[in-house]
């Protein structure tokens, strides 16, 4: 796809003007990095800092009296146990129990969630659940990923940042709760959820409002790379989710792959009644999973990449999902999926990288886990 | 732009050489350097290693990708950078002087001729943009 034909967020100027290195994600023209590289992106985020653009992602409204029976119909987690102002993690399931995509509902009001969903897979999402909706479902679907930009400040100065630009008390936000307020005067969904391992907020306002909030996050963050913020391309958006073990769809998860072997039995609820894909998986459930999603981090020197092949002795067994060095951890690490029989920790195994069967022992996950 | 010294030679994979007697001394360029971005391993040959000209000698990985490195020239591998693997961001922030790799003894040292000159490169980068 040539670049005149890749969809632009509200940011794209903003990116180029940092000196944004741009790439085609998904259909997309957007930074992979900028001039402090990532691992210094990455690092800023860890310890002080990072501003991200999501405005790519998609963002599906469901109102109406049946919204919650509806998304509870088609994702995995429990709608009903949300409250307002709370967000859940969950994945919408098709007919086999994989995974069409993972997603945040968020539920403003018991008439009134927000579907939130991968900036690649909104078009397959938005067909995907418009052909499981009628009119009897009582509630009506928008596509409005248009209608949003999306921006993420995480890391131990976010909260500090974002406070200083929005009377709302930041503090009485807990982990995976958002507020409806103002940031620097524009009308903002501020939420406390992010996908990097560091606390933070995701901030969504109408997208004439992106660049104004994006360059008053860097100046009120104290832009550069001594202890201020850093803006952070998709290179160091997936390491920081590497070592959280952070699913990414395409990767840990797909149409062929199970919440179950993802590792996310935690938000697969097959107590609260059907859904599409719980009889497959109460059925994977029952026999027992045959492969399970696990972290491993190399024991000699080498970096296993996504799609190595994973060997047990001589028998390729499995493959790598993710595979990257790990910028604050200082290992080489990765996420794959083996025989549910070689999925212990400790385990080692040998990963076929271009040829060479490395060294790697499968460990606990998340890999990083910040110190609360 | 890039930083392209004249007094060495250029390879299409955008390695650098410096001849000096019957010894080439092997590296990655400025432009290469920073299309792969923060370098962090650089899988490197074992000295007495033979190698033809364009054979991949080694890889260099960067966090998001890695790439093979080949040989502009043949030789023998004589000596190998081992201290870049301490501090492998050396081939980001200096990759013609601490950031070097290996260096061969030139089966035929005239061979380097045939490589691009610093002018030349850089016409090069500039039609591959």
């Amino acid at each position: 796809m040539s670049e005149e034909n890749l969809k632009k967020t509200p940011l794209n100027e903003a990116h180029r003007a940092l000196g944004g290195r741009m790439v085609d994600f998904g259909g997309w023209d957007m930074p992979v990095q900028y001039t402090a590289g990532v691992i210094g992106e990455h690092m800023a985020t860890r310890t002080a800092a990072g501003l991200f653009d999501v405005s790519h992602m998609g963002e599906i409204w469901v109102d109406g009296p049946g919204a919650i029976a509806f998304v509870n119909r088609l994702t995995t987690n429990d709608v009903r146990a949300l409250i307002d102002g709370q967000a859940h993690y969950s994945a919408l399931t098709n007919e086999t129990g994989g995974v069409v995509d993972d997603l945040l509902v968020y539920r403003f009001a018991e008439e009134k969630l927000l579907l939130v969903v991968n900036a690649a897979t909104t078009e397959k999402d938005w067909a995907w659940i418009t052909s499981h909706h009628t009119d009897e479902d009582g509630c009506e679907l928008t596509n409005a990923s248009g209608d949003f930009c999306q921006i993420a400040v995480q890391g131990p100065k976010a909260t500090a940042i974002v406070q200083k630009l929005t009377e709302t008390d930041l503090s009485a936000i807990k982990y995976y709760h958002f507020t409806e307020g103002w940031v620097d005067g524009v009308e903002s969904i501020i939420s406390r959820t992010g996908y990097t391992g560091e606390d933070g907020f995701e901030v969504y306002a109408a997208p004439e409002y992106a660049e104004r909030l994006w360059n008053k996050f860097l100046s009120t963050g104290g832009f550069g790379l001594d202890g201020g913020i850093l803006p952070c391309g998709l290179a160091a958006r997936n390491t920081l989710r590497l070592e959280s073990a952070m699913s990414l769809y395409g990767h840990e998860l797909g149409d062929d792959i199970t919440p179950l072997e993802a590792g996310l039995g935690w938000i697969t609820k097959l107590q609260k009644g059907d859904f599409t894909g719980s009889d497959a998986l109460k059925r994977q459930k029952e026999a027992g999973l045959k492969r399970k999603l696990v972290g491993f981090e190399m024991t000699e020197p080498g970096i296993a990449r996504d799609g190595c092949d994973v060997y047990v002795g001589d028998a390729k067994l499995g493959n790598v999902t993710s595979g990257s060095p790990a910028p604050f951890l200082k290992k080489n690490i990765g996420l794959a999926f083996l025989p549910a029989e070689f999925a212990n920790i400790g385990q080692e195994i040998k990963i076929d990288v271009r040829g060479k069967h490395l060294s790697a022992s499968v460990v606990p996950t998340p890999f990083y886990k910040r110190q609360k | 732009m890039s930083n392209i010294p004249e007094n060495l030679r250029y390879s299409k994979d955008h390695e650098w050489v410096l001849v000096d007697g019957d010894t080439a001394t092997i590296g990655i360029t400025d432009y290469a350097q920073h299309s792969l971005g923060d370098v962090v391993y650089i899988d490197m040959p074992r000295v007495g290693d033979k190698f033809g000209t364009h054979e991949a000698f080694g890889s260099v990985e960067s966090v998001k990708a890695v790439s093979e490195i080949f040989t502009p020239v043949a030789g023998e591998v004589i000596e190998v950078n081992d201290s870049v693997n301490d501090t492998p961001e050396d081939v980001n922030n200096d990759p013609y002087e601490a950031g070097w790799m290996v260096k061969l003894k030139l089966d035929n040292p005239g061979e380097a001729d045939a490589l691009m000159s610093s002018v030349e490169y850089e016409e090069y980068l500039a039609a591959s943009e």
